[in-house]
């Protein structure tokens, strides 16, 4: 292909000598948590370089968690609360998205532009309000007061995204379903939502990481033993108990594992959903 | 097209007999949710918070203080020596993430998009992983690395003979928030990363096989055929970044806790307004000092992302393929 073939291995060479340097530098972090994790207490502390060997391997770590822990309750509450933000942003978003790139009407590119301005904007910014909501409307401490607010946080980017990918579905598809006098919902609903896939993959991501990962909101709206997330609650575990530190990478370990799990099935879907043009 | 019997949205004609269409109510209905949510969450939010920031006083007993919580903020001496200092240290941490993070990330992605390379997909993987951990985990592990008891770092340093040069960077006034700022490139290089990456694929392979004819490749073809084109982009990711960086709390709260240690050395805008908020160990929470410091971060990163869009973004040269 190259016309310069005899620089051509150096340089590939040069180019895997510094992205794999970088790839282990990015890597070796996570790596040490989770190999310590599955160590004695004295081998942590020894040869904290050291991957597990027979002699050193243990999971008293993980015992103490599951044991003492509330670890599975967080869990669950970080993982319905995302999963109905999530779904909550996605229907919602592709709505709005449907209706702006769709229809043209009087407020059209003003709504566009009041939703564009959440990307811009930070939804923390707005925390002394929504406190105030919250408190008025005795949400503080609930679940809903997250899922509401992560909406909020998501939308913007999603109906974004959406709205982007909404003006390549064919009109002819719409407007067939039109002459045979489907309602404008069923054409959405059946027609149009299906062919999102793709880039719903794309929001679901970049919406959910925030959410999942996120320590201000729960810190704030939801700080009590029932609601705790798993970030909040991993963090309240560090704070008290950091002499444990068996314990510690264990949590910090069993909150890896979701993130990586989600990373590796969607990881196509990302990397397509962000060249396919979303910044252009 | 037989879009006449369907009244096409939004023709000339159609506008002009507005009162014999019927009233479309399913964009008032694909729209209310969202709009609804948004609104209640975000926007008002936001408003509510702008004038919070012009009282004073409890709850129950507000009055309107005009623009004295502002002039608190930025002369009373117990407040604007912490504020000014939040906000050089903000700018210091941004500052970081432009010099080192974009530079950085550009490159990668230009070694990542070099021709025939075998395994980029799996270098991708590996450098974006950070960029899904939690700040907590992130927080954690640093700080074990960095410690100078259990830490790796002068382990490995020790290995090729510098320990010399070890120093518990988080622990020392001089170097904490420039550590911190290492560590969330190191957290989030891989975002600018794959931006970059995409804004190169889209570079049409005609360009660059007529680059190539002419005798341009390898750092060349960098300088003089993608680096102009990519602009664009880096422009966008320095606006991203900005806005989050000014807006980070997590890193700074996971790694040094609430009082952005040590000596409020690692104070930024983000932990600052936590603290003004909810109170710390030394300070009780106040709605309306938040909310005045949540003011004066939105007019600051408005002023700058203005500004931005204005002088510098508009005058980018974007190629048309």
């Amino acid at each position: 292909m190259s016309a310069a073939r005899d620089n051509f291995s150096g340089n590939h060479f040069v180019a895997h000598a510094i992205l794999a340097f970088f790839s282990v530098l990015a890597l070796a972090p996570i790596a040490i948590i989770v190999m310590n994790a599955f160590k004695s207490r004295d081998a942590i502390f020894g040869a904290p370089l050291e991957p597990p060997t027979t002699g050193t391997f243990d999971l008293i770590g993980f015992r103490t968690v599951f044991a003492n822990g509330n670890f599975d309750a967080y869990f669950m509450n970080s993982f319905s609360v995302t999963l109905v933000a999530l779904g909550g942003t996605i229907l919602f978003g592709s709505m709005a998205a449907f209706a702006l790139s769709e229809y043209k009407f009087k407020l059209n590119s003003l709504t566009a532009l009041f939703f564009t301005m959440g990307i811009m904007v930070p939804i923390r910014l707005g925390t002394p309000g929504i406190l105030e909501l919250m408190v008025a409307s005795g949400l503080v401490n609930t679940r809903t007061a997250l899922v509401l607010v992560y909406i909020a946080q998501g939308l913007p980017m999603a109906i974004f995204i959406l709205a982007e990918y909404m003006r390549t579905v064919s009109d002819d598809l719409k407007n067939a379903g039109r002459v045979d006098g489907l309602s404008e919902y069923v054409i959405f609903f059946w027609l149009v939502l299906p062919l999102l896939r793709p880039a719903m993959v794309s929001v679901a991501v970049f919406t959910m990481i925030p959410m999942w990962n996120d320590l201000w909101f729960p810190l704030i709206l939801a700080p009590g033993e029932d609601t705790k997330t798993l970030t909040l609650g991993a963090q309240a575990f560090i704070g008290q108990d950091v002499t444990d530190w068996n314990s510690v990478l264990a949590a910090l370990t069993l909150s890896i594992l979701p993130v990586l799990a989600l990373y590796l099935v969607f990881s196509k879907g990302l990397i397509r959903g962000i060249t396919s043009g979303a910044i252009k | 097209m037989a879009t006449a019997i369907l009244q096409p949205v939004g023709n000339g004609q159609a506008q002009a007999s507005q009162s014999t269409r019927p009233v479309r109510w399913h964009i008032a209905i694909f729209l209310a949710p969202a709009l609804t949510i948004y609104t209640l969450l975000m926007a008002l939010p936001l408003a509510e918070t702008f004038r919070l920031a012009f009282f004073r006083g409890a709850a129950h007993d507000r009055e309107y203080a005009g623009l004295a919580n502002f002039r608190v903020l930025i002369l009373d001496e117990r407040w604007a020596a912490q504020f000014w200092n939040a906000l050089a240290n903000s700018i210091w941490f941004f500052s970081i993430h432009l010099l080192v993070m974009i530079p950085l990330a550009v490159l990668l992605a230009a070694l990542l998009s070099v021709r025939g390379l075998r395994a980029a997909g799996l270098y991708r993987t590996a450098i974006f992983m950070p960029t899904m951990l939690s700040f907590v985990i992130i927080g954690f592990v640093w700080k074990l690395i960095l410690s100078p008891l259990w830490g790796v770092a002068p382990t490995l340093l020790a290995a090729v003979g510098l320990e010399s040069l070890f120093q518990p960077w988080l622990g020392k006034e001089q170097y904490a928030l420039t550590a911190l700022g290492f560590i969330s490139v190191w957290q989030y290089v891989g975002i600018p990363m794959v931006l970059s990456y995409a804004a190169m694929l889209a570079i049409p392979a005609e360009v660059l096989e007529a680059a190539e004819v002419d005798g341009i490749t390898g750092l060349a073809q960098f300088f003089r055929i993608r680096l102009p084109l990519l602009w664009p982009t880096i422009g966008v990711i320095t606006i991203l970044t900005f806005v989050s960086n000014f807006n980070s709390f997590e890193l700074v709260y996971t790694a040094q806790g609430v009082l952005a240690g040590p000596n409020f050395s690692s104070d930024i805008l983000g932990t600052l307004l936590y603290r003004t908020l909810f109170g710390a160990q030394l300070q009780l929470g106040d709605p309306h000092m938040g909310a005045t410091v949540a003011t004066m971060m939105f007019l600051i990163v408005l002023m700058v992302v203005c500004g931005f869009l204005f002088f510098v973004q508009r005058k980018l040269v974007r190629y048309q393929f």
